[in-house]
């Protein structure tokens, strides 16, 4: 590998159909430097670093690589100019190997026959090198996210990436996961390598950075040592003024369970049990946070409940109604409103537009559609107020949702469940992925919509979200609940029982 | 209007330019074969479009094309694939052959009515089978419709040999398997004395139809939230298994009408075979895709789409009886725009995808280059 001393983004702009993206953006990353790049949803950031990548061309400005102007036309260009990235959205073919999907689009040492041996080899070298464990001959499909995000950075390094773009790579990431790849960054610039880090948290950058980049509406902000900065100062770099991020909980004052699970069962997609003899109950004015490591039954219990999975014995209640495994139709006609993990692929449908995804429970409501046919000037208005309502960043209504950045999906998603007045909210991981100042307006919402009569059940692995927003935490491990406890519990003695060790009064 | 994108006409232009393409080679092959492309190309213009009864002939052809091709869209709309045109269309045939033999005596006001419309319910229930195969079983219903064609096309011979066949040629020796003369009141108006029939005025409002219920109803919404993301519509309550199936159903009852048109509206009024669907279809239940291909893969599309589809079949006959070329020239030709109109679809479709989400394609560009 040879190093890049520097590589220097000079006056970059940037500008699509209704937006200015980038404006007069100047950039800089040293060799051995990690710089994180900061900024709400849509300030710009994976635009700035799709130029650096040159997979888009930018309208103006000009990129240096130690201190020569260089053209990158294409993805190939900046690979071949030591830059490598690892996207949000994972570039993998699912069927290959890790090996296979490395050596793609390579040429091999002994053409035309593959030499997927000296590959595999070459990974085992580097994974050891970075702690980057991950087995050449599994399968990609196989593996979880953390490890195929491991892929995407080997991926990059058998390329001889010198300097590596991270599209927030913890947004992905379990807390233990996140740990192992702070690891991996240090050794990185310990071997000389430059790294940007883009992650909407503020606590990771400080932990991880040298320097710190904010970018405001397209604009920099600001560029700081991270040693000179607070989370608070670059908090209020990011928004423009100051973020409160806690808040004071009324008291319940219903007792009656507008949600009540019953030792509920359900499988996972490979059809090993994932929910096990599982009960909660969540009253009207509550927010019960479960608290827990993803992958322990969460997703297939949030699935369970609104009638998207098959209970396979157990029951749910709502208002006292025997719903157990009705139509996702009926729930939602009882007043269930669901935000999904799976934003992207469940939450929306990326080819509607915002209009049309901003109806997709309600198009058939008497309000939005004339008997069968839509009411394109009801539905407009809709659209409109639900937009400026929850402050959602779109150039316009017909604007496809797969052109909007992630933050912004989930406010539509939000606005668009919130909108129903739903009697239950089941919001999975509402702000994952999600920057700070829309994470405090989801949380404000969540708040609000308690106070409003709604019973929220909040899933979350963030434990701070879950300790700010809850009334009562409950904690899942291996699709069980293992105990639920008040929100003032300490945070270790969470911690262990997210880990398993039971603690805490399980519920009757 | 400022600022116009003109990509928005891309869906017009790709294809055109595709067909011409199709055309372009041709001619290198016309060259070939001593013959002057200008020359057989203007004796195709002139057979296509040269006279009134041409142009006509251009329409009749079009016509089952149009029918096939807009229900194709549905189908596609909804994220499933039929290719059970021919099927279907023969299916409808003989749904409404039945009508017509069994009330020889009606009077035409419903006769017809009647005859179309178990056309499309004939039609529905060939599509509805690989409807129900899929939803029910998973059976791939690019295997099932394909399959369904062949059974059809054997239904129909064996009907047509036994029960359907002609009263008068069914005691002699050579038995046609053809029917009788339809009763005339089963007759479709006709512009006499053009071969332009009421049929495909029909066909042109169904399209139209067709473009309201998928993009102006609720019903359309919910049939294109399943073709784009099933996972997501079932999220929002939609039934996508009755969708797909009720896509299945429109999709061959408009393949299903028709039939029930073309037996009605064109000469001989009468359904015959050779043993397969061909004979009656013409391979209209294939090219109808093509020409929902051709026009984007919308209804509205479909309709200038298979009027210059079934000018290219007129056009090919008239230049290969002007020019003298062999008549396999005229299927190359054929299948040559139809490679070119697909090919031309599959760019389109990859492009757009790079347009909106230039991240992924050129990543993977980046990785096979
Ligand atoms: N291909 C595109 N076409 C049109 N607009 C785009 C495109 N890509 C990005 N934008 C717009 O540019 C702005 C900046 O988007 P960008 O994806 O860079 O934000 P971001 O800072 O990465 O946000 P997030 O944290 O939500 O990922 C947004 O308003 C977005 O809607
Ligand atoms: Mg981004």
């Amino acid at each position: 590998m040879t190093t890049i001393q520097s590589v220097e983004l000079r006056g970059i702009t940037k500008r699509f159909p209704g937006v200015l993206a980038n404006d007069n953006i100047s950039f800089d990353v040293r060799a051995g430097e990690i710089h994180a790049l900061l900024g709400e949803n849509g300030a710009g950031k994976s635009t700035l670093m799709k130029i650096l990548y040159g997979l888009y061309k930018p309208d103006a400005g000009e990129i240096l690589i130690n201190g020569q102007p260089i053209r990158i036309k294409s993805p190939t260009d900046a690979l071949r100019q030591g830059i490598g990235m690892v996207h949000q959205h994972f570039q993998l073919v699912p069927p290959f190997t890790v090996a296979e999907n490395v050596a793609l689009g390579l040429a091999s040492s002994r053409e035309p026959l593959t030499d997927l041996d000296v590959v595999s080899q070459r990974l085992r070298e580097l994974s050891e090198q970075y702690g980057l464990r991950v087995d050449p001959n599994a399968l990609v499909w196989q593996l979880a996210v953390g490890q195929q995000q491991r892929v995407e950075i080997l991926k990059a390094l058998y390329r001889d990436a010198a300097l590596l773009i991270l599209d927030e790579p913890t947004a992905v990431l379990v807390p233990q996961e996140v740990d192992e790849l702070f690891v991996t960054l240090r050794k990185l610039t310990d071997t000389g390598h430059s790294l940007i880090f883009i992650s909407h948290k503020l606590h990771e950058v400080m932990a991880i950075s040298d320097r710190v980049t904010v970018l405001r509406d397209g604009r920099v902000a600001g560029t700081v040592a991270t040693q000179d900065t607070t989370q608070k100062d670059l908090a209020r770099m990011m928004v423009g003024r100051d973020v409160v991020t806690v808040w004071d909980k009324p008291e319940c004052p219903s007792e009656m369970a507008v949600l009540r699970v019953e030792k509920l069962s359900a499988l996972n997609d490979k059809g090993l049990p994932a929910v096990k003899n599982l009960s909660l109950s969540v009253c009207a004015n509550e927010i019960l946070g479960v608290a827990g490591v993803s992958g322990n039954g969460q997703r297939e219990l949030a699935e369970t409940i609104v009638g998207l999975r098959r209970a396979t014995s157990g029951s749910v209640k709502v208002l006292n109604n025997e719903m157990t495994n009705h139509a996702p139709a009926a729930m939602i006609a009882a007043g269930v409103a669901f935000i999904p993990e799976e934003r992207m692929t469940m939450g929306v449908i990326r080819d509607f537009t915002v209009q049309e995804n901003a109806i997709l429970e309600t198009h058939a409501d008497p309000g939005l559609a004339d008997g069968v046919l839509l009411n394109f000037g009801k539905i407009q208005k809709h659209a409109t107020r639900l937009v400026r309502e929850y402050d959602v960043k779109t150039p316009t209504l017909d604007t496809p949702v797969k052109s909007l950045s992630g933050g912004n999906i989930q406010k539509l998603i939000m606005a668009r469940e919130l909108t129903r007045q739903p009697k239950l909210l089941i919001a999975a991981q509402p702000t994952r992925g999600v920057d700070i100042g829309a994470s405090e307006y989801i949380h404000k919402r969540l708040i609000q919509e308690r106070g409003r009569g709604t019973a929220i059940l909040l899933i979350s692995e963030d434990l701070d979200e879950v300790l700010a927003l809850a009334d009562r935490i409950a904690v899942m491990y291996e699709g069980e609940i293992v105990g639920i406890v008040e929100p003032n519990t300490p945070v270790d003695e969470l911690g262990l029982m997210m880990a398993g060790a039971t603690k805490g009064k399980s519920e009757k | 209007m400022k600022n116009f994108d003109f990509s928005r006409l891309n869906p017009i232009i790709v294809p055109l330019i595709a067909g011409g393409l199709g055309l372009l080679v041709g001619a290198l092959m016309l060259l070939a074969l001593g013959a002057n492309p200008l020359e057989a190309y203007a004796a195709m213009m002139q057979g296509a479009f040269g006279s009134t009864n041409s142009l006509a002939n251009t329409m009749v052809k079009a016509c089952p094309l149009l029918f096939v091709g807009v229900g194709t869209c549905i189908a596609y709309r909804c994220g499933v694939i039929n290719i059970g045109g021919e099927g279907q269309l023969v299916i409808g045939a003989l749904f409404a052959t039945a009508v017509a033999l069994t009330f020889q005596d009606a009077p035409a006001w419903f006769l017809v009515p009647a005859g179309l419309f178990a056309g499309f319910v004939g039609g529905a229930f060939w599509g509805g089978i690989a409807g129900v195969l899929k939803v029910k079983f998973n059976v791939n219903e690019v295997l099932s419709t394909i399959m369904l064609n062949s059974i059809a096309g054997f239904i129909m011979t064996f009907l047509l040999t036994g029960v359907l066949i002609d009263p008068t040629t069914a005691d002699k020796a050579i038995k046609i398997p053809q029917t009788q003369r339809l009763p005339a009141a089963s007759d479709l108006w006709r512009w006499v004395p053009t071969s332009f029939h009421g049929g495909i005025l029909l066909g042109v409002v169904i399209a139209a139809l067709i473009y309201v219920l998928l993009w102006r109803t609720t019903i359309g919404y919910r049939i294109r939230a399943v073709g784009f993301n099933p996972k997501a519509a079932r999220y929002a309550g939609i039934a996508v298994q009755r969708y797909q199936l009720l896509a299945f159903l429109l999709s061959g009852a408009l393949a299903g009408l028709g039939g029930a048109v073309e037996l009605y509206g064109v000469t001989p009024h009468r359904l015959f075979s050779e043993g397969g669907t061909i004979s009656f279809t013409s391979n209209a239940g294939f090219n109808g895709i093509v020409a929902a291909l051709f026009g984007s893969l919308h209804p509205l599309g479909t309709i200038p789409a298979s009027f210059l589809f079934g000018a290219l079949l007129v056009g090919a006959n008239s230049l290969q009886r002007t020019v003298q070329v062999p008549s396999a020239f005229v299927i190359t030709l054929d299948g040559l725009i139809v490679v070119f109109v697909v090919a031309s679809q599959i760019w389109a479709q990859k492009r757009s995808v790079k347009r909106v989400d230039e991240a992924r394609a050129s990543v993977v560009k980046a990785e096979t280059t």
